[in-house]
């Protein structure tokens, strides 16, 4: 197969075939169903494609009914808006957390020949090449790629608000810049010390050395080497996605709805959509950053080691189910993610738009300075 | 100048722990978690949730006394036990039951309704008919709803159709209402 072709397979693969369907289905399952679980209730069940069987009340077809719902409504652009901005900033919004995907590794890149663990739990692909399948883009700095794309983003909201000649979308919008660039802040440096421990910006390879073993038993993932960025980050990830506890920006009581108040139609299901599209990306990059990423505990190239690689596995499994194992990590570590920042969301009240900042710069900024300077001595010192 | 009695409310002084408010979220997080995973419970009865799905769920969960179409109750041998009396009619306050009397062959019986017409639009399920009638001949206990139509036509239940939906009541009159087995209810 011709390498274009692949690519756009991958990418149809894993922003449309994953993405798209994680983020539209998150619109019923995640945020109400999930909250009427929470809540003692059943939440929506009345749409539905078959009369029978198991998945009759589980309400998913409602994310078509919603969407079929959003594309009919009327299309308003406000008296005095900007057009050009007002039309473009759906897209500044949505579009920065599909293109982020290019980077995330769902497996290690495929070995055409014989795969061999050496001591350290290193791969060989002997008499044969690493095919790069599973990545869209297999660049050096996809942290760095990741990072830059994801922040564009501030511009969607912060355009969204100015352009809408509205009065509560302008707060919005000044309150989302505010917020998301703080807490870009943090999340980049609580992510330095463990660029420092690893010594890679490829979330591939980074996924690679947490296959290493600490003590000889514990899988050497991101979260047991920096429990504290780990915490910092997430907490960082959560204010970026704009979703409560962190959702001033929209803080519907004061606001309307923040930034997105004027947009109506799918212009603004695109912005929700978003939402949960960057809510599914923090996900992944806690999985890979934190969690190991495609890594299966103890689960090598062929087969399970537990301790030291000698040559053989303790258990062997076959290359291929060594695959479909590891995609299946990475997809149930993003998911698992996902359904813990919905479950901190149906918990936590809302801040107050001080307690954000105060948060963001007096509590987590500092923190995660001080753990850059502990690992940093650490590694400089071992 | 008086002085005011003031109670010094004493303060609950929080903790480094619960100012840190870690703790407390994980606290909360485990509540919603536990909760959320109860009611994932493939087994329904264990769930905590106590929404009853109407359309699915039937009307067992109705109370006995709730009111919905009506029937008319029959004798021992099939006859409508109405005697047309007009007791319902008069008392309607939505005057829905149109009954024309006719004389009754049973020279004991001294009318029965050659005409029963309720017409279901008009009628705002009130329940005054059934309490107004001394011979058990009209109630509301069928368990089914006013059905929604396109024809106003429709709305009009005649008497064999109210009869239809009717069963047996062995009520002496000014005595006591006897339920048999094998009755609905």
């Amino acid at each position: 197969m011709p390498e274009w072709l692949i690519s756009i397979i991958k990418i149809a693969a894993i922003v449309f075939g994953f993405v798209m369907a994680v983020a539209s289905l998150l619109t019923v399952l995640g945020d109400r169903k999930q909250s009427a679980k929470i809540q003692n209730r059943i939440g929506p069940n009345r749409a539905r494609l078959f009369d029978k069987g198991f998945l009759q009340n589980t309400g998913i077809p409602h994310f078509i009914a919603d969407g079929i719902k959003m594309v009919l409504k009327e299309n308003t652009i406000p008296d005095g808006a900007n057009k050009f901005l007002f039309l473009i900033a759906p897209m500044l919004v949505f579009l920065p957390g599909l293109f982020a995907w290019a980077t995330i590794p769902f497996m290690d890149q495929w070995c055409t020949g014989q795969i061999q663990v050496i001591t350290n739990h290193q791969e060989v692909c002997t008499g044969g090449e690493w095919k790069n399948y599973f990545q869209i883009m297999d660049i050096n700095g996809g942290l760095l790629y990741a990072f830059a794309i994801a922040s564009i983003s501030v511009y969607g909201a912060a355009i969204a608000g100015w352009a809408s000649n509205s009065k509560f979308s302008l707060i919005g919008g000044l309150r989302s810049s505010a917020q998301m660039i703080s807490y870009e802040v943090t999340m980049g440096l609580s992510l330095a010390g463990i660029i420092l421990l690893y010594g890679t910006l490829d979330f591939n390879e980074m996924s690679r050395l947490q296959g290493e073993q600490l003590f000889g038993f514990l899988p050497m993932w991101g979260v047991f080497l920096q429990p504290v960025a780990f915490f910092v980050f997430f907490l960082a990830g959560m204010a970026e996605t704009k979703r409560s506890p962190f959702d001033l920006p929209e803080g519907e009581s004061e606001l309307v709805a923040g930034y997105i108040t004027e947009y109506s139609s799918m212009r603004f299901g695109v912005m929700q959509l978003g939402e949960y599209a960057a809510t599914v990306f923090i996900g992944a990059l806690v999985a890979i950053m934190f969690f190991g990423g495609w890594q299966v505990p103890w689960l090598y190239g062929d087969g399970f080691h537990f301790g030291a690689p000698t040559g053989t596995p303790d258990i062997a499994v076959p290359y291929i189910a060594v695959v479909l194992l590891r995609i299946g990590a990475m997809i149930t570590k993003i998911l698992f993610f996902v359904w813990l920042q919905f479950m901190m969301r149906w918990t936590l009240p809302r801040f107050r738009y001080d307690q954000v900042m105060t948060l963001g710069w007096k509590i987590l900024l500092p923190i995660s300075l001080a753990n850059l300077l502990v690992t940093a001595l650490l590694a400089a010192i071992f | 100048m008086g002085t005011v009695d003031v109670k010094v409310m004493e303060r609950h002084q929080k903790s480094f722990w619960e100012k840190s408010y870690i703790p407390e979220i994980a606290r909360g997080l485990g509540v919603t978690i536990s909760q959320f995973f109860t009611n994932l419970n493939p087994k329904k009865e264990e769930r905590e949730t106590f929404t009853i799905e109407y359309p699915e769920s039937g009307t067992a969960h109705y109370a006995p006394r709730w009111r919905g179409q009506h029937r008319l109750m029959l004798r021992e041998d099939g006859q409508v036990r109405c005697v047309a009396c007009m007791c319902c009619s008069t008392i309607c306050p939505a005057n829905c039951i149109h009954i024309e009397a006719a004389e009754h062959d049973d020279p004991t019986i001294e009318k029965y309704p050659r005409v029963f017409v309720i017409d279901e639009l008009r009628c705002i399920v009130c329940g005054l008919c059934v309490e107004a009638c001394p011979c058990d001949a009209i109630r509301m206990d069928t368990g089914v709803h006013m059905k929604p139509r396109t024809d106003r036509t429709t709305s009009f239940h005649q008497r064999d159709e109210l009869m239809q939906l009717g069963g047996l009541s062995i009520a002496t009159r000014g005595g006591q209402r006897a339920i048999r087995d094998g009755e609905s209810r």
